[in-house]
């Protein structure tokens, strides 16, 4: 069973991810990755990461896609649309592929030999949403207060970068257009 | 042992990898700044799979969950800010193709 869900995970991943590579359409591109997300999201529900998954569907699959189709409706992308594939680029992409994963190979085999196969009745580190709460508040308070101000500096952030510039120009323009 | 039926933590670092190849590569060839982007994030979340399946195969005792969480929570700063940044260049500039956008001053 976990074969089964590993390996239609695994071709529905790279399946998606060259989607998101080959396709002309940036709203295509952004479905399709949404889409890696959310097989992303099963792979961490089958490697018992329960609390992962569901933050993997809401915070990349529901905020950060949404963001992006934002963007992409904001912009105006028709001239991408319009490019064809180039196959010498396509070609690289074959080799950037094929030779790191010879290389990786090697290195499968030796980690092959250390670790055993774990099957999912096997709890080994069922990490629940109360253990994980408790390690954040407690061993791991800092880095969460850290982020907390990081957000809070993202955001003020986005809010001074997106702001129209005050300058005579950019003003006269943007009365114009509101 | 048949790899075929027999999940290892080999597997699941081989498909982190093809993902993040997956994502370099795109970084490599698309010109558009948001594919380019969008690209960025999934190698992240090939990381975050790497990370995810070390935390299942050996015992870390959940730090490895503990560091997805705060790279999930970077991330989505990051991706708010990069975006501004796209905005804010085509408003300026009406172009998302990196060639053009190959100075630092505008």
């Amino acid at each position: 069973m976990e074969a089964l869900i590993f390996w239609i995970v695994a071709v529905g991943v790279t399946v998606s991810a060259i989607a998101v590579v080959a396709n002309r359409n940036p709203v295509a591109s952004a479905l399709c990755l949404a889409t890696s997300f959310i097989f992303l999201a099963i792979a961490f529900l089958s490697l018992q990461a329960f609390f992962l998954a569901m933050v993997q569907v809401i915070v990349y699959a529901g905020a950060v896609m949404v963001l992006f189709l934002f963007i992409i409706m904001l912009l105006d992308l028709k001239a991408e649309e319009k490019r064809s594939i180039s196959w010498g680029k396509l070609a690289l992409l074959i080799v950037l592929l094929v030779v790191p994963l010879a290389v990786f190979q090697q290195i499968a085999g030796e980690v092959n030999e250390e670790t055993e196969v774990l099957s999912w009745s096997e709890n080994q580190s069922s990490l629940g949403v109360k253990e994980l709460g408790e390690a954040l508040f407690q061993e791991y308070l800092l880095p969460f207060e850290a982020t907390a101000v990081l957000l809070l500096i993202a955001t003020i952030g986005v809010v001074i970068l997106s702001q129209r510039q005050a300058t005579p120009k950019n003003h006269a323009k943007g009365s114009e257009t509101s | 042992m048949n790899p075929l039926t027999d999940i290892t933590l080999a597997h699941y670092l081989g498909l982190s990898a093809i993902l993040f190849m997956i994502g370099v590569t795109g970084v490599l060839i698309r010109r558009n700044v948001l594919i380019i982007y969008m690209c960025l994030e999934m190698m992240l979340n090939a990381a975050n799979l790497a990370l995810v399946s070390f935390d299942r195969f050996q015992d870390t005792g959940g730090s490895g969950q503990i560091l997805v969480f705060f790279i999930i929570t970077v991330a989505a700063a990051e991706v708010a800010v990069g975006l501004a940044l796209i905005v804010a260049l085509y408003r300026k500039l009406q172009k998302t193709d990196i060639a053009q956008l190959a100075g630092l001053k505008f």
